[in-house]
């Protein structure tokens, strides 16, 4: 796990995670954003047979990263499961894999557009939003209040620079000194560039720290394409 | 057979007579036998695959169901026969009903057509599969009686190809007593075609030879210009080109890529002071403006036509009487075909330019001249055995009804091209189409095929029909978006920019790597790039002479084995040197005197250091593709040799790669032994791993899983939103590759890329053939063969004066250094 990044939102440090998780010391928590279980099998019954392999390779992820920070608390911050149907199509042994995972912490499902009821079956608390010391965690970013931080997901961070006439582009984690958006966790999730629409008036002065193969970049706004 | 007295008035009539090729093929289709004719362009060819039919129709009268499918690789040309046909067709009198049926066919047409078909449908080879992925296809083809083959040559070398056979198969078993008349130009290997066309165990088609044309007469640019050392652009020869226009009637310019059009006809607009109508064409140009160039062709209002392989097959545009070939040809069959489209008489000569664009592209042309002169052919030999292409047929039969797997495979196995299939591969394919053939069995519920009681597979649900109908076909376009141009206004001190008329489209990566305010070369305008909306991306007009974003991308086409073979040779002769320009044969000529030349069947390895770094040249001439892997290949091997490689580029002739350490001491010193270096045992792990983490590997993925079916092509108008209805192939690769390294659709893009992007059997052979053969030259210096390709590094794309005068200037110091005697 990369530990020389930290992002500070009204004193909390967090520590961005390789695999697009988010790493809390203070508070023993680790955030995961956007899991989008069982998107792979989401088609099938209009004869899109993808690969149904997602979940199981989102799940090893978390697993992995949940083995190396060992956290208290696991918070997912929505989009967890890609529609209502997920549960019915999880595969026995992913839910089994899911189930051994949500019991090595505290977990807690924030909702999101995607599963606004996610199961009740699989460990753990379902909420809308939550506080994290003085810092709050929901799906979709919100104009914020004068003193409020947040943390959200929903819009799948990317971003993309310039190096040696060539164009990069990652999925990324984007935050000023209040807000922070995570990227993407699951493995068929897409993503969109932080310089689209979406994103705009959001952040102030930024930062987006890029997922590299082998660690994570830091660059400042004027970097970012 | 003798023709029907009509027939032969009607020849009299305009002073012909029937050629003796067109009654060889009357008298093989009377025996009903099928038939392969090769005959050079402008020999009549289409009408000898017609008359049979004619006469046959004449015979037992119209409006008996479809008698002859006629099958032609482009819709254009498909529609340029129909009308070539009425011709004689009314001057007979004929009672012959002929239609076309292409993606443009409105479904009214269609219904009508399957109500009432005409005698002869002429149509394209995804019609075909739609045609038997009709539930009425046994009726409306039960009596059929030939199916003709037009351009085959051009078909059986793609995936078109293979799905076109398979839809004749079932073709076959709807209408046993079909023939096929394959016409085809000059290739390389007739006796795979002759049994191409004919089903698997069956006697090769017989081979009926149309009478050859007057030798083409075909000229190498000796410019008063310098050739370049190394670059595509031409730009060197631009003035002379010009001249040849003005002195021609009607000049027909082919390059090898758009972006290569895009740069030549620039040039020669910017050389043209007489006026001259001188027109684009090229396959990313809007469709309107496309055919308004090719309809100015035929009536004779242009003189000269910059093009791409766009304007390479079939109609006949007009008078045509100077070819000129900009930069290499790469393969001697791809340039007589080319050079077939000026002078449609058979007795007249053609005349062909061509125009190298560097030194080694002198050798290059120098060879196909000769290739040409011997009407040598190098065309590819028939694609055979695809799985993804397998995958959409089984679908498609199921569209048609219910099947019985083992009648399937018995049909399927009847095309040349599958019958190497296996039965265990038939199956994985079926259960590909059912379930996604996952060994994870997450869609036994959602199967697209349902095994019924009494055997069969029936589509599950008729809405997969429809999805079929959508998504067929083989060609998969690179993420295309149209270019408009843009209107810059000031609204309230604002800029605003508002879209206007269609360009063009290019490619997606291309647009994504612009920024706004950035200019490139499209559609023969430097065009400012002012962003993107929903449409696609915006460019205004510039005044930049020079774009700032080069679009080379290298060329499309590697060079043929065996021009190279023949380069190779040249090479080795000094007494062949004579028939070069001085200036090049000036180069050749230093080379032996400064290195060494090698003999034909040997591979030349040149090792030197330079500014301090070591660098090894090797000159197999086996094309960029090829060279690329085996850089990748032979980098990764001196990794681990610990000679620290930084870097490789590859040419079509040669690879650099430079390093930290002495090779040529490591050599002497017995440390790295070239032969082990260059063994073929690099085709093995390291070629698997390196192929899967490569970029390339994750297109011929798209490809392979957009033609099985896996994902569905983009439907235009209904664009979804990207985030959260479309999966993108390569997580799906990586995932994939994960969980089930052996899935059929990553077997299928291995298969793909060893093939294609990667070059890889090209490679082997190339490696087994100079086992014992690497003849090492160490060197204090850079040697005058290694100019062009020491010229390459950090220039791949880079075109245009400007980058050029800074190249020249850092260039002139290495040519200054090689050329240098002693």
């Amino acid at each position: 796990m990369s530990r020389s990044h930290r992002i500070t939102l009204s004193g909390v440090d967090f520590i961005p995670d390789l695999s697009g998780a988010l790493f809390a010391p203070e508070f023993g928590a680790l955030l995961v954003a956007d899991l989008h279980l069982e998107k792979g099998t989401s088609l099938a019954r209009r004869g899109v047979h993808l690969p149904p392999y997602d979940t199981r390779e989102s799940l090893l992820q978390l697993q992995a990263v949940v083995g190396s920070t060992q956290p208290r608390r696991l918070i997912f911050l929505g989009d967890s499961f890609h529609d209502g149907a997920a549960r019915e199509r999880i595969d026995a042994s992913d839910l089994a894999l899911l189930r051994a995972i949500t019991a090595r912490a505290e977990t807690v499902w924030i909702t999101g557009n995607h599963d606004p009821e996610p199961p009740e079956d699989v460990g753990g608390i379902i909420i809308e939003e939550m506080a994290l010391g003085p810092v709050t965690l929901r799906h979709q970013p919100k104009a914020l209040r004068e003193v409020e931080a947040e943390i959200s997901g929903h819009l799948h961070p990317a971003a993309a620079i310039q190096a040696r006439g060539q164009r990069i582009r990652r999925r990324c984690f984007i935050a000023d000194a209040r807000r922070l958006i995570m990227p993407a966790f699951g493995s068929y999730t897409g993503a969109l560039s932080v310089r689209s629409e979406a994103f705009e008036g959001l952040f102030g002065d930024f930062h987006v720290w890029m997922i590299g193969d082998k660690a994570v970049h830091r660059f400042p706004a004027a970097q970012v394409r | 057979m003798s023709l029907p007295q009509r027939f032969l008035d009607w020849f009299s009539l305009r002073g012909w007579a029937p050629r003796a090729h067109q009654l060889r093929v009357l008298d093989h289709a009377e025996r009903r036998e099928s038939v392969l004719l090769i005959s050079p362009t402008g020999g009549g060819k289409t009408l000898a695959g017609f008359l049979p039919s004619l006469a046959e129709i004449t015979a037992r009268g119209s409006g008996e169901g479809i008698h002859t499918l006629y099958i032609s690789p482009l819709k254009a040309l498909a529609v340029d026969i129909a009308r070539n046909l009425e011709a004689p067709i009314a001057e007979m009198g004929l009672p012959v009903i002929v239609e076309t049926r292409t993606g443009d066919t409105p479904h009214s047409k269609r219904v009508r057509q399957r109500q009432k078909p005409p005698d002869i449908l002429i149509t394209t080879p995804e019609q075909v599969s739609l045609l038997v992925a009709d539930p009425h296809a046994a009726h409306l083809l039960k009596g059929l009686r030939t199916v003709i083959l037009d351009e085959l040559h051009s078909m059986v070398t793609s995936k078109r190809g293979v799905l076109l056979s398979l839809a004749l198969a079932r073709v076959q078993a709807l209408a046993p007593e079909a023939i096929r008349i394959g016409l085809s130009a000059t290739v390389a290997d007739p006796d795979a075609l002759r049994a191409w066309l004919v089903p698997t165990g069956a006697e090769p088609a017989p081979l009926v030879l149309g009478q050859p044309g007057a030798k083409p007469n075909i000229r190498i640019l000796s410019s008063v210009e310098r050739v370049p050392w190394s670059g595509h652009s031409s730009i060197y020869a631009i003035p002379e080109v010009y001249e040849e226009i003005r002195r021609a009637k009607m000049t027909l310019v082919f390059v090898n890529t758009r972006s290569q059009a895009e740069l030549v006809f620039q040039a020669l607009w910017e050389a043209n002071d007489d006026n001259l109508p001188i027109a684009l064409h090229h396959g990313s140009l809007d469709v309107g403006q496309r055919r308004k160039v090719e309809a100015a062709m035929g009536e004779g209002r242009l003189r000269a036509v910059v093009c791409t392989s766009t304007l390479e097959l079939g109609i006949d545009w007009g008078d045509v009487d100077l070819v000129v070939h900009v930069g290499a040809p790469k393969g001697s069959s791809r340039l007589l075909q080319r050079i077939g489209r000026s002078n449609h008489k058979l007795d007249l000569p053609s005349q062909a330019l061509l125009v190298p664009s560097n030194r080694f592209e002198v050798l290059e042309c120098q060879a196909a001249l000769q290739a040409a002169e011997v009407n040598a052919q190098d065309t590819e030999y028939p694609m055979v055995l695809k799985m993804d292409v397998l995958a959409q047929h089984i679908l498609c039969r199921a569209c048609a009804g219910p099947f019985h797997p083992d009648e399937l495979f018995a049909e399927i196995s009847s095309a040349w091209t599958y019958r190497k299939l296996t039965r265990d591969e038939f199956d994985t394919a079926v259960d590909y189409v059912a379930t996604g053939g996952y060994a994870l069995r997450a869609y036994e519920r959602y199967a697209k095929l349902k095994l019924q009681a009494d055997g069969t597979l029936r589509l599950a649900h008729p809405r997969l029909a429809m999805a079929y109908r959508l998504n067929m076909g083989t060609i998969v376009e690179d993420e295309m978006l149209k270019v408009r141009l843009a209107h810059v206004k000031r609204r309230l001190g604002k800029r605003v920019v508002v879209g206007g008329r269609v360009l063009g489209e290019v490619e997606e990566w291309f647009v994504s790597q612009l920024t706004v305010g950035q200019t490139f070369v499209f559609a023969g305008e430097v065009l400012r790039f002012e962003g993107l909306d929903e449409f696609g991306a915006l460019a205004s007009r510039s005044n930049d002479r020079e774009p700032m974003v080069p679009s080379y991308q290298g060329g499309k086409f590697p060079l043929s084995t065996y021009l190279a073979e023949r380069v190779r040779q040249m090479l080795a002769d000094p007494a062949a040197w004579n028939g070069l320009p001085p200036q090049v044969k000036a180069w050749l000529s230093l080379q032996r005197f400064r290195s060494v030349v090698p003999k034909a069947g040997e591979m030349l390895v040149e090792t030197f250091p330079r500014a301090d770094k070591h660098y090894m040249v090797c000159y197999p001439f086996e094309g960029r593709l090829a060279h690329q892997t085996l850089g990748m290949l032979l980098t990764r091997r001196l990794e681990r040799a610990g000679m620290q490689p930084l870097g490789f580029v590859a040419s079509e002739y040669a690879l650099v790669i430079w390093m930290v350490r002495d090779l040529s001491l490591a050599v002497s010193s017995g440390r790295i032994v070239l032969g082990r270096l260059f063994d073929e045992d690099m085709m093995g792990d390291d070629l698997e791993a390196w192929m899967a983490e490569s970029a390339l590997m994750k297109r011929t993925f798209r490809n392979a899983a957009i033609i099985a079916g896996l994902i569905e092509r983009r439907q235009p108008g209904k664009e979804k939103t990207a985030r959260q209805m479309t999966v993108n192939t390569d997580l799906i690769y990586d995932v994939l590759r994960t969980h089930q390294p052996d899935h059929l659709l990553l077997r299928a893009a291995w298969d793909d890329a060893a093939e294609g992007l990667i070059d890889a059997f090209r490679l082997g052979a190339m490696l087994r053939r100079i086992k014992g053969q690497i003849l090492h030259k160490p060197l204090d210096t850079v040697s005058p063969l290694s100019v062009p390709i020491l010229l390459e590094i950090g220039r791949e794309s880079v075109y245009g004066e400007g980058h050029d005068a800074l190249l020249a200037e850092a260039a002139n110091a290495l040519i200054d250094e090689a050329m240098r005697l002693v």
